[in-house]
């Protein structure tokens, strides 16, 4: 936590050292930049290839299994920023999901609460503190793990604490459990960023801006406050 | 009056008739255009072998003939360029356009080949039969994980309801756009960008023969 804290701090000092047109959602553009080269260095040179040969490797019914099994646990806490939200039945609901699935699922690997048509929710505690009206504050580019906000930073940080795979052991044990886990969601996330790759000019901008976007709508929970935008041409009789 | 000018009128009143007993029929509705576009599109791919094992040029006449009738760019590339939009010549918003135009088809071909066999969920229109500006949601279901909301927002023009913004997961694509196009715009200029995108598409095009061979 000590260390978060003096991250941050220089992550705010550096924050001065923006330029003058940039983004005001990002003022720490010069240093997201960075990272975000770090990061796809990484990516490129480990990150993807491992997750690529993991992918054809395992057979997609197995992979599906341990995406579920993550999926399960992350179940208990999904409810508990619910609750926190003040969303009782989505909670109560995330629990029922935990509880099925943990026994008739076989601790977790096979989703038979979504049959029942009991919905998968996505919250975390970025979200909680966004719907109680934490400001994103700064976009943040994390090492390893990217995109973010200030308050998602935080966010994370208690959605790590928390999580019930820290609490794995014998230790190695935990750490597989990890491993297991980066890789199979950087996994899921092949098709995802190839399509990135594909539909942006500058990916920083298109990650960054789908990265707001997204967080917004899951704090409104797929329903945000429409923006009106206003363009004053009236969309064209120019072009046919 | 001769017998020509005679039939000129009555052709010229017939085709007033024709042109009123179209504009009176309602265009079909806008939630009934995606679904029935998307199974068709669905089940097209879904059979056709050629395209499951990879044949990105077919998927992509598929997308043109069923999918393109019912966007319009033209309002797409407005929106996704904000404030420059109006300082664009009608040269320049031609070729803007087109450019967008191929790369999103290039992007929703991409995402279309990823398809295998979800389920959709066709979402209860709701707006009041006035609306000429409407939220169309389909949400994909796949096991194990949160639906994907996809929304597409729709106005009502002359020639049926066309989709002016896709939304997937929350993210709007011409929002998306809106910031890079303007980035672009302002560090170099509305031709910069049309050159961008032109590049974009040819290194796509580009990267799509060599997966073939």
């Amino acid at each position: 936590m000590r260390r978060l804290a003096l991250l941050l701090a220089a992550l705010a000092a550096s924050g001065c050292a923006s330029s003058p047109d940039a983004d005001p959602r990002d003022p720490l553009e010069p240093m997201n930049r960075a990272v975000y080269k770090f990061n796809d260095a990484f990516d490129e040179a480990i990150a993807k290839p491992v997750a690529g040969a993991y992918r054809d490797v395992l057979h997609v019914e197995i992979r599906n299994r341990v995406s579920n099994f993550f999926s399960n646990i992350q179940d208990i806490f999904i409810g508990v920023n619910d609750l926190l939200q003040g969303k009782l039945q989505e909670g109560v609901e995330d629990w029922a999901r935990f509880a099925f699935n943990s026994t008739i699922g076989l601790l977790g690997i096979h989703d038979v609460a979504s049959d029942m048509g009991i919905e998968k929710r996505n919250e975390d505690f970025g979200q909680t503190f966004g719907r109680w009206g934490v400001d994103s504050g700064p976009y943040l580019i994390l090492p390893f793990l990217g995109s973010s906000t200030l308050r998602d930073t935080v966010g994370t940080g208690f959605d790590w604490y928390f999580a019930p795979l820290a609490e794995a052991r014998p230790i190695a044990l935990r750490n597989s459990l990890y491993g297991l886990y980066f890789v199979n969601t950087r996994a899921e996330l092949l098709e995802a960023s190839s399509l990135l790759e594909q539909a942006a000019l500058d990916r920083y901008i298109f990650q960054r801006d789908a990265y707001l976007q997204r967080r917004r709508s899951l704090i409104y929970d797929g329903s945000p406050p429409r923006i009106r935008e206003e363009v004053n041409d009236t969309p064209d009789s120019t072009v046919k | 009056m001769n017998m020509k000018n005679v039939s000129r009128c009555l052709l010229f009143f017939s085709s007033l008739l024709f042109l009123k007993g179209v504009a009176a029929q309602e265009p079909t509705a806008p939630d009934v255009l995606v679904k029935n576009v998307t199974l068709e599109v669905v089940e097209i791919i879904a059979k056709d072998k050629e395209i499951r094992s990879g044949d990105r040029a077919k998927l992509i006449s598929v997308i043109d003939a069923k999918v393109l009738p019912h966007f319009n760019f033209a309002s797409m590339t407005a929106l996704a360029m904000g404030q420059n939009w109006r300082a664009a010549t009608p040269e320049q918003k031609r070729q803007l356009v087109d450019a967008f135009r191929t790369l999103l088809v290039r992007t929703y071909a991409s995402a279309l080949a990823a398809y295998s066999e979800q389920k959709f969920d066709f979402r209860p229109l709701r707006a009041k039969p006035s609306d000429t500006d409407v939220m169309v949601q389909v949400r994909v279901l796949q096991p194990g994980a949160q639906p994907v909301p996809i929304d597409y927002a729709m106005e009502k023009t002359a020639a049926g309801w066309k989709v002016y913004d896709v939304m997937v997961g929350g993210v709007s694509l011409v929002a998306n756009y809106r910031t890079e196009f303007a980035t672009v715009v302002r560090n170099s200029s509305i031709d910069g960008l049309i050159k961008d995108l032109q590049a974009k598409n040819r290194t796509l095009e580009q990267r799509s023969l060599e997966q073939k061979k």
